[in-house]
């Protein structure tokens, strides 16, 4: 996939990620009163991809999370999960207009995920996230934060309950799956000695990690990280490289991750979107980005002019204007970022 | 020695009841922050939907004391705990992203909705019922050349105790060791985070208000069985003593709830019988000014954390 997307980088031919999306975003609107935070914002992640989305501090990235997994409900747009194979527009279209949040054909299921509350889009669409600033149950063991996250499979084997206390063998096998499942990514992390340890009482880089294995304790479609690497030495930044290659090799999750780290977002990243100011400035593989002037002058903070000239010269005219306007926006929406 | 140990005695049971109410403000507490006022009269409406089940009981010729017992216990819990629901649905769940009084405010609301429907569907007379279980164990045999009393055991205050003590070491097992209580003590920690893991918090919610209402339902048959008499006031000056114990014991904790109702208990007895019945209340409130000052987050709660 990794090669398929790269090769695709020629303007003519059609990117994998939007042959098969996991997840559509399309024309994404986040105001906070006044402030535009996300302005019609159209992506897509494509299955089984890592997506990075960049931008500079206060470009709403983390904004698009939070309305991708139901914290915040976005003023317009539609978000689009789907599983399985691809759904045609009509059927997204049939789906829209029913006012329903998901519909199911045996090709797999569309969720639209800005009709639904928050743990339905992980239990049902399965978009997992986690955190810039680590939310890790302080409280519970390493184990149990990972039981937290497969709470509706244990809940619904333990019949509300009633079962697990009864202790019933459905009950028993269901709790030994879970627990397989927990000591698996724990191995994967590389936390299974500590697995009895109050989560709290972990190191920072080993809170990373048990926050990205519950994230995947819950058997997501989509991972959305938001900025995994930050406060990590660089050993323990490849080796989150090497877990995410893992995650998305073993078990075909696709990776939506917000990272300030270029070193990571170039090195693992299939397809980059970079946004500024709300708006996405360029959409990609990583090479295309990386070469693209706007992208450049977004974080170099170029001259107006000289971006100007720059993409007059790279691009059409009309990315231009966007810049333009982007210029009169003002910096904005950091601090409303975090909740 | 024989009046210590009858004072005790009664401590104790009183502490018991104090105890099964004060678990359910504690828990409505650690998991949505909010104290539940309405819940004293949940337990008044525990002790009344005991006396009904009760009363027909006896017209319908029920005599097996156990049977009654069960059957009320059952019922009562039951009821209560569709109580405790409609009361969270109705008044705190629709203001759950609202500013933190609101739903104080509701709850205080509650409170004084729940006390006039019961005084008026029930009326504002106290409501006896024939003492059902008489007799006890004798333990010190009184001695009239000493001055020593009879310290006496009542089944009523044996039934209590036991009763107390085996739902509190159930519900103590149903937090730390079931599913359930599990996604309760997520919620408690993280509500966002835990519904982000696809944990339904609100319906978590409301099984915890079910929770402490069926407790509250356990004391108010208690009550009823232990004094006899009710009435549609009961609840709150029960509710304001367990509220008193939940934050003594260290509000949010579950063996702080049941600690402090203990200690309440026990020091309104010692204070009536060694001083005077009058002041019992000041006594126990005073006791909770004293401790907070020297320990503000309770017997057994944890110190707040600030989040960074």
């Amino acid at each position: 996939m990794a090669a398929e997307t790269l090769t695709a980088a020629e303007p003519a031919a059609p990117h994998g990620w939007d042959l098969d999306p996991v997840l559509t975003v399309e024309h994404l609107t986040m105001r906070f009163g006044g402030l535009v935070a996300v302005d019609d914002l159209s992506f897509n992640v494509g299955r089984g991809d890592i997506t990075a989305l960049i931008g500079p501090n206060g470009a709403g990235k983390t904004t698009v999370f939070n309305c991708v997994t139901g914290f915040y409900k976005p003023t317009e747009g539609r978000i689009i999960m789907r599983h399985g194979k691809s759904a045609s527009e009509d059927a997204i279209r049939r789906l829209t207009e029913t006012g329903e949040p998901w519909s199911e054909s045996e090709d797999g299921a569309i969720f639209l995920l800005e009709r639904m509350p928050d743990f339905r889009i992980c239990k049902d669409a399965r978009v997992a996230r986690t955190f810039q600033n680590i939310r890790l149950f302080g409280g519970m063991t390493v184990l149990e934060n990972l039981l937290v996250a497969q709470h509706n499979v244990l809940m619904a084997a333990s019949n509300f309950t009633i079962g697990g206390i009864l202790n019933l063998p459905g009950f028993r096998a269901a709790r030994q799956a879970a627990i397989d499942k927990a000591v698996y990514w724990l191995e994967h992390t590389r936390l299974l000695e500590r697995a009895d340890v109050p989560a709290a009482g972990l190191p920072y880089g080993a809170q990373r990690r048990l926050e990205i294995a519950r994230a995947m304790c819950t058997e997501p479609h989509l991972l959305c990280l938001d900025e995994p690497a930050a406060g990590l030495n660089p050993r323990e930044t490849s080796e989150l490289n090497e877990l995410l290659e893992y995650i998305r090799g073993e078990h075909g999750t696709s990776v939506l991750l917000i990272e300030h780290d270029m070193g990571v977002v170039m090195e693992i990243s299939d397809h980059v979107v970079v946004l500024d100011y709300g708006e996405k400035i360029s959409d990609g593989s990583a090479e295309h980005v990386r070469n693209d002037p706007s992208v450049i002058a977004a974080y170099l903070g170029v001259e107006d002019e000289e971006v100007e000239a720059a993409e007059a010269a790279a691009r059409a005219a009309a990315s231009a204007a966007a810049a333009k306007g982007r210029a009169e926006n003002g910096p904005a929406e950091n601090g409303k970022d975090t909740p | 020695m024989e009046y210590f140990v009858q004072q005790l005695i009664n401590g104790v049971t009183l502490g018991s009841i104090y105890g099964l109410i004060a678990i359910g403000y504690t828990m409505v507490y650690g998991i949505i922050g909010m104290i539940n006022f309405a819940h004293g009269d949940i337990f008044m409406v525990g002790a009344f939907i005991a006396l009904t089940v009760f009363l027909i009981m006896l017209a319908i010729g029920v005599t097996a004391l156990p049977l009654i017992l069960l059957i009320v216990l059952i019922v009562a819990m039951l009821f209560t705990s569709v109580w405790g629901w409609a009361v969270e649905r109705i008044a705190y769940r629709p203001l759950r992203g609202s500013f933190r009084l609101a739903p104080l405010i509701t709850a205080i609301g509650m409170s004084i909705a729940l006390q006039n429907f019961v005084q008026l569907t029930q009326g504002a007379r106290v409501k006896p019922l024939p003492p059902q279980i008489q007799g006890g164990v004798t333990l010190m045999q009184g001695d009239a050349e000493t001055g020593a009393i009879v310290v006496q055991l009542s089944y009523m205050q044996i039934i209590i105790i036991v009763t107390t003590v085996v739902l509190m070491t159930a519900f103590s097992l149903l937090i730390a060791k079931t599913e359930l209580g599990r996604a309760q003590r997520a919620c408690e920690q993280d509500p966002k985070m835990a519904s982000l893991l696809g944990v339904n918090v609100d319906r978590t919610i409301s099984l915890t208000f079910v929770m402490g209402a069926a407790l509250a339902a356990v004391a108010g048959v208690m009550f009823l069985l232990y004094y006899g008499v009710i009435d549609f006031y009961i609840g709150f000056l029960a509710g304001v003593k367990a509220f008193t114990a939940a934050v003594l014991g260290g509000i949010g904790s579950l063996p702080g709830a049941m600690l402090g109702g203990l200690a309440i208990g026990l020091i309104e007895t010692f204070w009536s019988g060694y001083f005077s019945v009058e002041y019992k209340d000041v006594a126990a409130f005073s006791i909770l000014a004293i401790t907070l000052i020297f320990l503000p987050s309770g017997l057994l709660g944890k110190p707040e954390v600030e989040k960074v």
